[in-house]
């Protein structure tokens, strides 16, 4: 038998501090009001970090706007570039420990985060470095305006990602930063501070608070904030536009998602499998863009789902740290009840679960990857957005009976469309109300490349000249 | 051994007509997602204990092959001593599947290994290139397996492939099996080459494989190693996934054997890992996978010193063949 | 002496001229105070009806090719042209513009519809892209309208202000609830007879003449509508909060000047969202 020997990546790559407080003015705060973030994979405690504070958010907020005033808008672009790139060749030079890091907080496999994480992050910086002097080409006309004061704020799912993904065009636009790492997962923004002053970014450029939603409300309700981008649910989403409705506050949201990933006959249905596990497992399927419902021509059905549970069997669920892990540990308890109460609902109403068999470890959070066969665009598990390693599976006859069923949701972030037809792809690509389609492939990200939702996934663009507007303004 | 009925595997009589419409009703190939998955796999870190049952199964899996147009008895003898102790440092070295060698150079593989169970493959059909006519590439290989060989590895007719004369490839297939019989009944095993680099895209080997399966061989097999492109790990994938998908529906279980460009024990554990992953742990045996390769031996050879000693190996401390 | 024949002013919802199911209308008077018109005021069951159409007409106008829009638009401002008599005498008469003022309206109304004519088929050329990915993969941002968009055209003009506020919603294949101006409605009657003349499909400009008041918490917090421009409202803040229900699209007061022959490319964008497509590239 050729069973993987353990193959762990060295926790000793990383050391956090015991506690940590905000990164505020270039300078770190004492630690207070500190709550503990673990270790999702085995429940222990990583450090702990400070819990931020109507104070706290209002100093930091009074730092960005004194580094946007005295120093960020007084760069040239090229200078602001040059900021830029040195973080993103800090990160590249960091990556294997901002991985570590990473997967110690999240619980996510460590294959991931080195191989798509990480490199995206240095990525992202790279790409929007080389905007910060072409500003006048974004689309706005010339000596377009950065808004100002930015607060951000980011989910747990791919932590320092979108921290990457906020950070790096409002800077090259010339804003400056408060951002709010999840609850959960803090420790790589914080260790993105460090990287901040090791790139000699001037104090107040980007600020990091910790804390919970309660912070993160502080931050939206600032009246020294221009400009919000968020990152979570549709829930907080509708939340974050009621509470600026009226003011004169700009938004991006990234918020729900429910895919649907459709399978045409037609399809070349080995890659089409590989997609709909890339689509629904990747990251534990905490990816709002995760092709959740899977939708199979009824001629193939057979064949897709004997091909996909034979797919499953391969997947090794386990210590996120081993780098054979595919499957890690779901990021916290309350993630982790979510899913598993959704999943009971499904089968509650008719639905039939079915996962591998993989052993379970005994510590920390986990959820062994699933489908849900049986079920209709009626069911709880169809509708709602599960955010775990759960995909349900419903057939169609025709094209025009898929479109209808994937756009039948009150979400809009992505869609997946697979057929070997180049016409029928094009034509699906128009009638997906979806911000991303992904024809022949899943879970494709990249900075040069706009990401958002229609509908109730939120609105603006992170990514591509599209990101960089959502932090500008004409000059007008 | 079980059998198929090729026509019901094609849903009818087989004619050039026929073979064409179920060869192109396969599901087609994406070449960015198939190379994606193979990356992917090629990530797997294989260590300590499982990296020992890697390098060994691979050395097990492996036709050591020599064929030069300069092979001599000596050289061909040399190899067969080789394989029969291939370090003589530890002797509990596994020893390879076979050895592959040209058709006039069987008798001497066989005088070698005299006794030994390790098998004397043949390339035959007007090897590499195939440009001959049947009967002569059926008398090239009678002529190997009247020498003793174990194993025949032909070539298909690319040309005839690829100009959509799916019937003659097929035909052939099945006249040099016919021709792998020997007089007390029994068969040398036949491994069908698609030369893979020839047919360059992923949706002609993904047809090859089956149009070849469909003529009842032991192995697929990649390249003959003579052309720019041989095995690659994508390729390799694509065909086991092809066996899989064969054995799901027929039950007869075929081999694969990548060839050619295989060179670092690195790539044969990734190999390994693939065949694991896409056909499954029924493959991982040499009766379902082999390797076609000359210096891989003693790259595994020195990965294994190093496992069992601790420290890096050299190539002076293994056998030049 | 002959009695003139005057007309009554109704809604236009799906192409057709109904009267507000409520049945109700209101007083318009002219700028000395002096009655002028009997108005349809709309109701929620009309706002109901009309998104009803709205939607349904959506995906047809959205199907149409950039070119057919671009005619029909184009179509739009030579209707409107041949009856500029009657939309500057009804100006004047609503307003009290002189007769050099109101021309410049309807001059600017009209050249509006040809400015966003042009655009249909030049949006994506200029706000779409091919994105240069890392990887063996073809990747395009274009931009898709957004769907159904509820709008308050401005309080403060007759014919420009709704002109600019339905125009680019529907340049780009969105279909479009438009709120008229309580106080100047009579140009939006005979804007709809305009629009009804000139090949646009019906339900695509739906226009309801009554209180923006009354009807924008109906369209705000509508599940089915995807975007609303607050510009003509008096409680933007309070709808835009139920708008935030299922997170429409909201453009604020005062974002765009809607006085003027042009339009901005912002504002059609603002209408639309970027989808974008990834495809491998492979033999």
């Amino acid at each position: 038998m050729f069973d993987y020997s353990p193959a762990p990546e060295s926790k000793d790559l990383v050391k956090f501090q015991a506690s940590y407080g905000h990164f505020i003015g270039g300078k770190f705060t004492k630690p207070a009001n500190t709550f503990s973030t673990i270790n999702p994979a085995t429940e222990q405690v990583l450090a702990e970090v400070s819990h931020g504070t109507a104070k706290d958010v209002d100093s930091a907020v009074k730092a960005a706007r004194t580094a946007y005033e005295k120093t960020w808008s007084k760069l040239n672009g090229a200078t602001r570039g040059k900021y830029l790139y040195r973080i993103a060749r800090i990160i590249q030079e960091r990556s294997r420990e901002l991985a570590v890091a990473e997967t110690l907080n999240n619980g996510k496999p460590i294959k991931e985060t080195r191989d798509v994480d990480i490199p995206l992050v240095a990525s992202w910086f790279f790409y929007y470095a080389g905007w910060a002097d072409k500003l006048d080409y974004a689309g706005l006309g010339a000596n377009p305006r950065a808004h100002g004061v930015v607060s951000q704020i980011v989910p747990w799912n791919f932590p320092l990602m979108m921290l990457a993904w906020k950070i790096a065009p409002a800077l090259a636009a010339g804003n400056t930063v408060v951002l709010k790492p999840a609850e959960t997962t803090p420790l790589t923004a914080l260790l993105f501070a460090e990287i901040c002053q090791q790139a000699e970014l001037p104090d107040g450029v980007v600020n990091i608070v910790t804390g919970y939603g309660d912070t993160g409300a502080m931050m939206v309700g600032h009246p020294d904030v221009n400009k919000i981008a968020f990152t979570g649910s549709t829930d907080v989403g509708r939340i974050i536009a009621k509470q600026i409705a009226g003011t004169d506050k700009k938004a991006t949201l990234e918020l729900g998602g429910k895919a649907a990933n459709i399978v045409f006959e037609d399809a070349a249905l080995d890659q089409a499998v590989e997609g709909i596990v890339n689509g629904i497992f990747f990251n534990q399927g905490h990816v709002c863009c995760a092709g959740s419902r899977l939708l199979v021509q009824e001629s193939v059905q057979d064949v897709v789902i004997k091909k996909l549970k034979a797919r499953m069997e391969n997947i090794r669920l386990g210590d996120p740290m081993d780098k054979n892990t595919d499957i890690g540990a779901i990021n916290s308890k309350e993630q982790l009840t979510k899913i598993d109460r959704l999943v009971k609902q499904g089968v509650k109403e008719g639905g039939e679960a079915w996962a591998p068999s993989c052993v379970i470890p005994k510590n920390g959070f986990w959820y062994a990857p699933t489908i849900i066969t049986g079920v209709s665009p009626a069911n709880t598990v169809v509708r709602e957005e599960i955010f775990g390693p759960v995909l349900s599976v419903m057939t169609f006859r025709t094209p025009a009976e898929a479109v209808a069923k994937a756009n039948n949701s009150q979400y809009g972030l992505s869609a997946g469309v697979w057929s070997e037809k180049g016409s029928r792809i094009l034509k699906m690509a128009d009638q997906l109300n979806a911000g991303v389609v992904w024809a022949n492939t899943f879970n494709q990200f990249d900075p040069a490349s706009p990401f958002g939702g229609f509908k109730e996934s939120g609105y603006g663009r992170e990514g591509g000249r599209h990101g960089l507007l959502s932090y500008l303004k004409g000059s007008n | 051994m079980p059998t198929i009925d090729p026509e019901a595997v094609v849903g009818s009589r087989i004619t050039n007509q026929s073979l064409s419409r179920w060869l192109h009703s396969l599901p087609g190939v994406d070449k960015v997602g198939l190379e994606a998955r193979t990356a992917s796999l090629g990530t797997r870190s294989i260590k300590t204990a499982s990296k020992a049952w890697a390098l060994d199964m691979a050395i097990q899996m492996m036709d050591l092959t020599t064929l030069e147009g300069a092979d001599t008895k000596e050289r061909v003898r040399s190899l067969c001593l080789k394989a029969i102790t291939p370090d003589p440092t530890d002797l509990t070295t596994p020893q390879p599947a076979a050895i592959c060698v040209y058709g006039d150079m069987v008798k001497h593989a066989k005088e070698a290994l005299g006794k030994n169970k390790i098998h004397v493959a043949a390339v035959a059909t007007a090897f590499p290139s195939g440009r001959a006519s049947l009967p002569v590439k059926i008398a090239d290989t009678k002529d190997a397996v009247n020498a003793g060989a174990d194993e025949i590895d032909m070539v298909i007719d690319r040309g005839a492939f690829l100009s959509g004369n799916y019937l003659e490839v097929y035909k052939q297939i099945l006249a040099v099996k016919a021709a792998c019989l020997r007089k007390d009944g029994t068969r040398a095993h036949l491994k069908v080459i698609l030369e893979t680099g020839e047919l360059e895209t992923y949706d002609n080997i993904r047809r090859a494989s089956y149009l070849a399966m469909l003529a009842g061989p032991d192995f697929i097999k990649t390249s003959t190693g003579k052309v720019s492109v041989n095995a690659t790990l994508p390729i390799t994938l694509l065909m086991l996934q092809a066996v899989k998908d064969w054995f799901d529906q027929t039950k007869i279980q075929i081999g694969v054997k990548p060839a050619g460009g295989i060179r670092t024990a690195k790539d044969a554990i990734k190999y390994l890992v693939v065949v694991k992953e896409t056909a499954g742990e029924e493959w991982l045996t040499p009766k379902y996978f082999r390797f076609g390769a000359s210096s891989l031996l003693n790259d595994v050879l020195m990965q294994r010193q190093k496992l069992t000693t601790g420290h890096y190996s050299g190539r002076d401390y293994v056998s030049v063949d | 002496m002959r009695l003139e024949v005057k007309k009554t002013y109704k809604l236009f919802i799906g192409g057709k001229f109904p009267r507000s199911e409520s049945g109700r209308v209101y007083i318009v008077n002219n700028h000395k105070g002096v009655f002028l018109a009997n108005v349809a005021k709309a109701s929620r069951k009309d706002v109901r009806d009309s998104v009803v159409v709205a939607r349904s007409a959506q995906s047809g106008w959205a199907g149409a090719t950039p070119y057919n829009r671009g005619q029909i638009l184009y179509r739009i401002a030579e209707m409107l042209e041949g009856r500029r008599e009657q939309f500057v005498a009804e100006i004047r008469e609503l307003t009290g513009q002189n007769e050099k003022q109101a021309n410049q309206e309807v001059d600017s109304a009209i050249d509006s519809w040809v400015w966003h004519a042009g655009w249909t088929d030049k949006i994506d050329a200029v706000a779409g892209n091919m994105n240069p990915v890392a990887g063996p993969f073809f990747n395009i941002s274009t931009n898709q309208p957004t769907g159904v968009v509820a709008a308050f055209a401005p309080q403060d003009s007759s014919l420009v202000g709704l002109v600019n506020t339905i125009a680019p919603a529907i340049v780009s294949g969105n279909s479009i609830i438009a709120i008229s101006s309580e106080t100047l409605p009579i140009c939006a009657v005979t804007l709809a007879e305009v629009l009804e003349t000139s090949d646009l499909p019906g339900g695509v400009v739906n226009i309801l003449t009554g209180n923006a008041s009354e009807l924008g918490s109906w369209l705000a917090s509508h599940l089915d509508v995807n975007a609303i421009d607050l510009e003509g409202t008096s409680n933007a803040a309070e709808l835009e909060m139920l708008a935030a229900e299922n997170l429409k699209r909201v453009i604020r007061k005062g974002s765009y000047s809607r006085t003027g022959a042009t339009g901005s490319l912002q504002h059609i964008l603002d209408l639309m969202e970027t989808k974008t497509v990834w495809h491998p590239k492979g033999h």
